[in-house]
C-alpha cells in the first residue's frame, strides 16, 4: 500500500465536479419530499416602528394556502440577541425588509400570492439610516471581531506624527457590499415529532445545528443539519439566517415538509452585508520612507439589534513596522439591516485603506511603492511582539515586481497612453490570519479494505471535500480513491464553520489526526480489519492548546495593469497579478480558483460593487444583480496567480495556510493605485465609477 | 397564484383583435423585460398575446434600397446579418452592447423598442411611482437617480428609456410600422417614445392594441460615417450611462450630413436635433462639434447626482463626431 505521487500539493479535481455541471448535486431545496408545502416571507415596508395589524383575510382565502404567521401566531422562539434568526417574535420593526410575516400554501406560486395578498399596517417612527464621519450615535465598542479589542496604541503617536518629515493623512470610504452567492439563502425543513432535520444552505452546518436546538429548546441531537453542497455563501451564510428557522417554523405549524428559497431581491435586507466604512489614515515617516507614527482610525455602522463591527483597522496592526501607532473602531447603530460577514471582513476594506494610503507615502517620499514596503518591514508584530511563524510579503513583492516587469514600468503619473486610453499599473500588499478553530473528525477502515473519514465539514464551492480527501490518502497512505470523504451533515463528528479561511486546516488537522493513528492501528493489528471496522475519532482541542504563541498569518502581493478612458471615465483592468505566500498549497487547482475568485471579487469592489443607502425609503437600492454589479466575464481580464514555496512548522501537520480570503484583500488598493498611476487622479471612496473619476479626469488633464 | 391566459395567434390581425378587446392584456415578444415585470408585481396582464411567433420574422432589402426588419426578428439575429453589419453597423454595434448573449437570443426588435425603463422606483412595488400608479409621486427625484434623466423630464418622472438599439435607429431616421384595429400606420421612431409630462405611465404613444410590425430604415446616407458607443460601470451587461449614435458626411472639411441620437439621457432616445442643425454647413472641427453639443445640452436639467451626464455625454458626441470626422486619425469608420 504505497503511493507514488505524494497527494498533498496535487492538482486533484473536484469529487463532486460530475454531479455539479450534470446537475446531480442537491442544494438546499433539490431534496424530494412528500406533500411538500412552501413558504414566502413578506417584509416590511418601513423602516422603523411597531405592527399595529395585520389582515391576512384575502390571503386565506385560497384554499391553496395552509398558514400565514406572524409575531401574532408563530410559534415561540428561545431569546437571542442574534438578529438573523429572532424572526416573527415582536411587532417591532428595526429596519425595512425585515420579515413580518410568512406564507405558506401547497404550491410556490400560491405562497408568493399569498405573501402580495397580506395586509401589514403599521406605526411609523423617523428614521436614521445614513453613516456621517460625525454621527453622534458613535461609541466604541467592547471588542471587534473575534474578540480582538477596539483599539490599540502604542508610543506616542500625536507628538511623533507632528514631527514626522513626512505626513499623510487622509480619509478613504468603503460603500456597504453585498455577498450575493449565486444559491440564494434556501431550506427544506422536515419534522418526525420533536426532531428536526433541515437542508440549509449555509456554511456551518454544526452551528445552525446549535442555534435552532436553541431556538426550538432541542436537544442537539435532535436536529439534523445537511449541507451537501452550497452554492456559495462569502460569509453570508456563516450562521444560521431566517430561512432555515422560518422554514422550520412553518413545518411545524402546518406539519408538512417546507421548503423556502429567498428570492434575490430579498437577500439585501435580511442576510448580512459589508457595512460601509470611513477610515482616516495618518502616516509619519522620515525622507527615507521608514515609518515613525501610523493610525488607522475606522467609523462604520451596526443595526439597532445585534452587533457587528467591521474591524478594518485591524490589519494595521500587523502589517508595518510603526512605533508609534493607534488603531481604533468607532460603530453607530442606524436604522439599517444588520451588517456581518463578507468575505475577509476587516482585512479587505482595512487593506484598501492601508495599502492606498502606503502608495501616497511612496510618492511623497519619492520612493518606489514595491521599496517603500520592503523598507518598513517589521521583525516581529508590531501590536503583540510576537514572532511570526512565516512572513514572506518580501519575497511576494519582489516576485511579483518580476513577473510582472514592475520595474520596467514609467513611473511617471498619467504618462503612458495607448491609443486613447491612459494606462496605468500599481500595487498593494494582501494579509489574512492563518486561523484554525476546533473540530473532530473520525477515520474509518472498512473491512473491505476502503476507508471513510467524517468530519461536519461545509463545502461551499472551495474543493473542501477534495483537499480532505488528499489529507487523510495521504496521512492513511493510500490512493485517493479507496477514501470515502463524509461532509455537509451535523450527523457527522462536530466541526467548525466554513469562515476565517479556517476550513482546511481546523478540519483537515483532526482527519490528519485520526488517520495518522488510524494507519498506526492497523499496522499494529496487521491490517485485520473486524466485520465491524475500526474506527478512530480525534480532535484537536489539546493541540490547539499547546500551540506557541506567533503570529500567524498568509501573505501576498498584487499587482494590476488598468486602462482609463479620458473621454468617460471607464476604468477597466488589463491585467492583475498575485503572488502569495499561504503556506503549503495542498491543491494548486482548487488553490488557484480560490484565488482568482477573490481577486476578481477585488476587482468588483475596486470597479463595480456598492449598495446605495436610500434615505428616504431606508432600503439598498440595488438587490438584483442588474443593478448590483459584480464583475462580468468582459470586466475580467486574464488572472496570474502564483505562490511561494512556504515551509511553516507552526501551523499544522499539513503546514497549511488559509486561502479563501486573501485573494480579495489588496486587489482594491492595486487598481486604486494604478487608476492613479494612469490618470494622477487619486479616488479614495469606491467604487471607481465613471463618473467619479470623470469631474476629477477633466480637472486633471485639462480637459473639456 | 395570478392567473392569465395565453394566446399564440399566427396572424397579425388576431392578435390585434385578442388585444383590442382586452383592457388588460399585452403583447409578448421574447418576454426578457415584460416576464421580469410580472414577477415583481409591477406588470399583472390578464392576458398573454405572444407575438413572437407572428410572420415578422423577415430582414429585407426595400425597393428604395433601405432595410425592413421585422418586429419579431431577435436581437441577435439582427446583430449578426451581414446586411446589417456591413450598411447599418450602428445597428449591430448598438445590439451587441445590449444585454448578455442569452438575453440577445430571446429579445425581439418590437420588444426591446417597447421595454420599460429601469428605474429602480418603477421596479419596486413597495415604494410609489407616477409611472407605474399615476399620482402616487416620484421619489427618484430626491433619492436613487444617478442613471435617470437630464433631458425632457418632468417633476413626475425623472425615468430613461434603456434601449440601445433605439438610440441607433434614431440616428438613422428608422421608421415604425405599426398596425391596429383601425388599419396600419407610420411613425418615425423619434415619434414612438413619449416624454413623460404629466402622464408618465404613458411610454409611447401607441394605443392599446396596436402592434409594430416592422422598422424600416431608409437607404444608408452615401459616404456617411457612423459609429455608437456607450459609457456605462460594468463592461458588458449593463445599462448605458450615456451613449450616443452619429453617423456623419463631411465634404470639403464641411458637415453635409449628420445625425446624433443620445441614450440614457430621457425618456426616450434623444436626437439631438438643435445640435445637426448648428453644425450642417459648418466646418467639422472638434471645436464646431463642442459648441454645438453645449447647445444640445443647454436643456440638461439634471439632479443631485446626475449631473456628469452632461460632460460625459458631450465628450462622447465629440469624441464619437471627431473620430468620424477623421477618417485616417484612428476614426472608426
Amino acid at each position: 500500500m504505497t503511493t507514488t505521487k505524494p497527494l498533498l500539493g496535487a492538482p486533484t479535481a473536484r469529487l463532486e465536479a460530475r454531479e455539479k455541471v450534470t446537475g446531480t448535486a442537491r442544494y438546499a431545496t433539490d431534496y424530494p419530499t412528500d406533500r411538500t408545502a412552501y413558504a414566502w416571507p413578506v417584509p416590511a415596508t418601513v423602516v422603523r416602528g411597531e405592527i399595529t395589524a395585520i389582515d391576512a383575510t384575502a390571503a386565506l382565502a385560497d384554499p391553496a394556502v395552509l398558514a400565514v404567521l406572524s409575531h401574532q401566531n408563530a410559534p415561540r422562539l428561545r431569546e437571542t440577541d442574534d438578529p438573523f434568526v429572532t424572526v416573527l417574535q415582536s411587532p417591532r420593526i428595526n429596519h425595512r425588509g425585515q420579515y413580518v410575516a410568512l406564507a405558506v400554501a401547497t404550491s410556490l406560486e400560491a405562497a408568493r400570492a399569498a405573501a402580495e395578498a397580506i395586509r401589514v399596517t403599521y406605526r411609523c417612527e423617523p428614521h436614521d439610516v445614513v453613516l456621517t464621519p460625525d454621527h453622534p450615535g458613535l461609541y466604541k465598542p467592547d471588542e471587534v471581531g473575534v474578540g480582538m479589542p477596539a483599539d490599540r496604541e502604542h508610543g506616542d503617536f500625536d507628538t511623533t506624527y507632528a514631527n514626522a518629515r513626512v505626513r499623510i493623512d487622509v480619509v478613504y470610504e468603503t460603500p456597504a457590499l453585498h455577498n450575493h452567492p449565486m444559491e440564494p439563502h434556501s431550506a427544506t425543513a422536515l419534522w418526525d415529532g420533536d426532531e428536526l432535520t433541515v437542508y440549509d444552505s449555509n456554511q456551518d452546518s454544526s452551528g445552525v445545528q446549535q442555534a435552532l436546538a436553541r431556538l426550538f429548546g432541542l436537544a442537539a441531537d435532535k436536529v439534523h443539519v445537511v449541507n451537501e453542497h452550497v452554492g456559495g455563501g462569502f460569509g453570508s451564510k456563516g450562521s444560521a439566517r431566517a430561512p432555515v428557522v422560518l422554514a422550520a417554523m412553518a413545518a411545524r405549524t402546518v406539519r408538512r415538509p417546507v421548503k423556502l428559497a429567498l428570492p434575490r431581491n430579498q437577500l439585501a435586507a435580511t442576510i448580512g452585508y459589508r457595512a460601509p466604512t470611513i477610515q482616516r489614515i495618518r502616516v509619519g515617516a522620515d525622507a527615507e520612507g521608514h515609518i515613525h507614527a501610523l493610525a488607522h482610525e475606522l467609523v462604520t455602522q451596526t443595526a439597532t439589534v445585534g452587533e457587528f463591527v467591521e474591524f478594518a483597522a485591524v490589519p494595521t496592526r500587523t502589517m508595518y513596522h510603526a512605533p508609534h501607532s493607534r488603531t481604533t473602531h468607532r460603530v453607530t447603530r442606524l436604522d439599517v439591516p444588520a451588517p456581518s460577514w463578507m468575505r475577509a471582513p476587516g482585512e479587505c476594506p482595512g487593506m484598501f485603506a492601508l495599502e492606498s494610503a502606503m502608495d501616497e507615502l511612496a510618492l511623497a517620499c519619492g520612493l518606489d511603492p514595491v521599496e517603500l514596503r520592503l523598507r518598513n518591514e517589521p521583525t516581529v508584530e508590531p501590536d503583540t511582539g510576537l514572532p511570526y511563524s512565516s512572513r514572506h510579503l518580501v519575497e511576494c513583492l519582489r516576485e511579483g515586481a518580476r513577473r510582472f516587469g514592475w520595474h520596467d514600468r514609467d513611473a511617471r503619473i498619467a504618462t503612458s497612453r495607448e491609443g486613447r486610453f491612459l494606462i496605468g499599473s500599481g500595487v498593494a500588499a494582501s494579509t489574512y490570519p492563518a486561523f484554525v478553530m476546533p473540530s473532530h473528525a473520525e477515520a474509518h477502515a472498512a473491512a473491505d479494505g476502503g476507508y471513510e473519514v467524517r468530519v461536519s465539514a461545509s463545502d461551499i464551492g472551495t474543493g473542501a471535500r477534495t483537499v480532505l480527501a488528499q489529507i487523510a490518502a495521504e496521512a492513511l497512505g493510500v490512493p485517493l480513491d479507496s477514501v470515502r470523504v463524509r461532509v455537509g451533515s451535523s450527523d457527522l463528528p462536530p466541526a467548525s464553520v466554513a469562515g476565517g479561511s479556517s476550513g482546511t486546516a481546523s478540519w483537515g488537522w483532526p482527519v490528519h489526526k485520526a488517520c495518522t493513528e488510524l494507519r498506526r492501528r492497523l499496522a499494529e493489528c496487521g491490517h485485520a480489519v473486524p466485520e465491524q471496522g475500526i474506527t478512530v475519532a480525534a480532535d484537536i482541542a489539546e493541540e490547539l492548546d499547546d500551540r506557541e504563541d506567533f503570529a500567524r498569518h498568509a501573505f501576498g502581493a498584487q499587482f494590476a495593469e488598468v486602462q482609463v478612458d479620458p473621454v468617460t471615465g471607464e476604468t477597466r483592468v488589463r491585467r492583475l497579478l498575485g503572488v502569495f505566500a499561504a503556506g503549503r498549497i495542498l491543491n494548486p487547482r482548487t488553490a488557484r480558483s480560490q484565488f482568482i475568485g477573490g481577486m476578481t471579487m477585488g476587482l468588483g469592489m475596486a470597479l463595480l460593487e456598492g449598495s446605495t443607502m436610500d434615505r428616504e425609503f431606508g432600503d439598498y437600492a440595488e438587490r438584483d444583480l442588474a443593478s448590483y454589479h459584480v464583475p462580468a466575464c468582459a470586466d475580467v481580464p486574464e488572472i496570474d496567480v502564483h505562490w511561494i514555496d512556504e515551509e511553516d512548522p507552526h501551523l499544522n501537520p499539513m503546514g497549511s495556510k488559509g486561502i479563501g480570503e486573501i485573494g480579495i484583500v489588496g486587489t482594491a488598493a492595486a487598481i486604486a493605485n494604478a487608476v492613479h498611476h494612469a490618470t494622477g487622479v487619486r479616488l479614495r471612496a469606491l467604487p471607481i465609477h465613471p463618473d467619479a473619476l470623470l469631474t476629477r479626469l477633466a480637472d486633471q488633464l485639462g480637459l473639456a | 397564484m395570478k392567473e392569465f391566459r395565453y394566446e399564440r395567434p399566427t396572424d397579425a390581425d388576431s392578435a390585434v383583435a385578442l388585444l383590442t378587446d382586452a383592457p388588460g392584456a399585452a403583447y409578448l415578444g421574447g418576454g426578457t423585460n415584460l416576464v421580469d415585470l410580472m414577477k415583481l408585481g409591477v406588470a399583472a396582464p390578464d392576458l398573454l398575446v405572444d407575438v413572437s411567433r407572428l410572420p415578422f420574422e423577415e430582414v429585407e432589402e426595400t425597393d428604395g434600397g433601405g432595410l425592413r426588419v421585422g418586429a419579431a426578428v431577435r436581437n441577435s439575429t439582427l446583430a449578426a446579418r451581414r446586411m446589417v453589419r456591413e450598411r447599418y453597423p450602428i445597428v449591430s454595434e448598438a445590439l451587441l452592447s445590449g444585454a448578455s448573449a442569452q438575453l440577445r437570443n430571446a429579445a425581439t426588435v418590437g420588444g426591446n423598442l417597447l421595454q420599460r425603463t429601469r428605474c429602480l422606483y418603477f421596479q419596486d412595488v413597495g415604494k410609489p411611482c407616477n409611472k407605474r400608479r399615476p399620482g402616487s409621486g416620484c421619489p427618484a427625484r430626491e433619492g436613487v437617480h444617478r442613471d435617470l434623466a437630464i433631458l425632457g423630464a418632468s417633476e413626475h418622472c425623472v425615468a430613461t428609456h434603456p434601449s440601445d438599439l433605439a438610440v441607433a435607429l434614431a440616428a438613422l431616421d428608422a421608421m415604425v410600422h405599426l398596425v391596429s384595429a383601425a388599419g396600419p400606420r407610420s411613425l418615425p421612431l423619434t415619434e414612438l417614445h413619449r416624454l413623460p409630462g404629466d402622464e408618465p405611465h404613458r411610454d409611447t404613444v401607441l394605443r392599446h392594441g396596436e402592434l409594430i410590425t416592422a422598422v424600416e430604415l431608409p437607404p444608408p446616407v452615401p459616404e456617411a460615417r457612423s459609429a455608437y458607443r456607450k459609457a456605462r460601470d460594468r463592461a458588458s451587461y449593463a445599462f448605458a450611462l450615456a451613449s450616443v449614435a452619429a453617423v456623419l458626411q463631411v465634404r470639403g472639411g464641411m458637415v453635409h450630413h449628420v445625425r446624433i441620437a443620445f441614450g440614457a439621457l430621457a425618456a426616450r432616445p434623444w436626437r439631438a436635433r438643435t445640435a445637426e442643425e448648428a453644425l450642417l454647413g459648418q466646418p467639422a472641427t472638434e471645436e464646431a462639434f463642442g459648441e454645438a453639443v453645449d447647445r444640445e445640452l443647454a436643456a440638461a436639467r439634471p439632479l443631485r447626482d446626475n449631473g456628469y451626464k452632461v460632460p460625459l455625454a458631450r465628450r462622447l458626441a465629440v469624441s464619437v463626431l471627431t473620430d468620424l470626422a477623421a477618417p485616417d486619425a484612428g476614426g472608426q469608420r
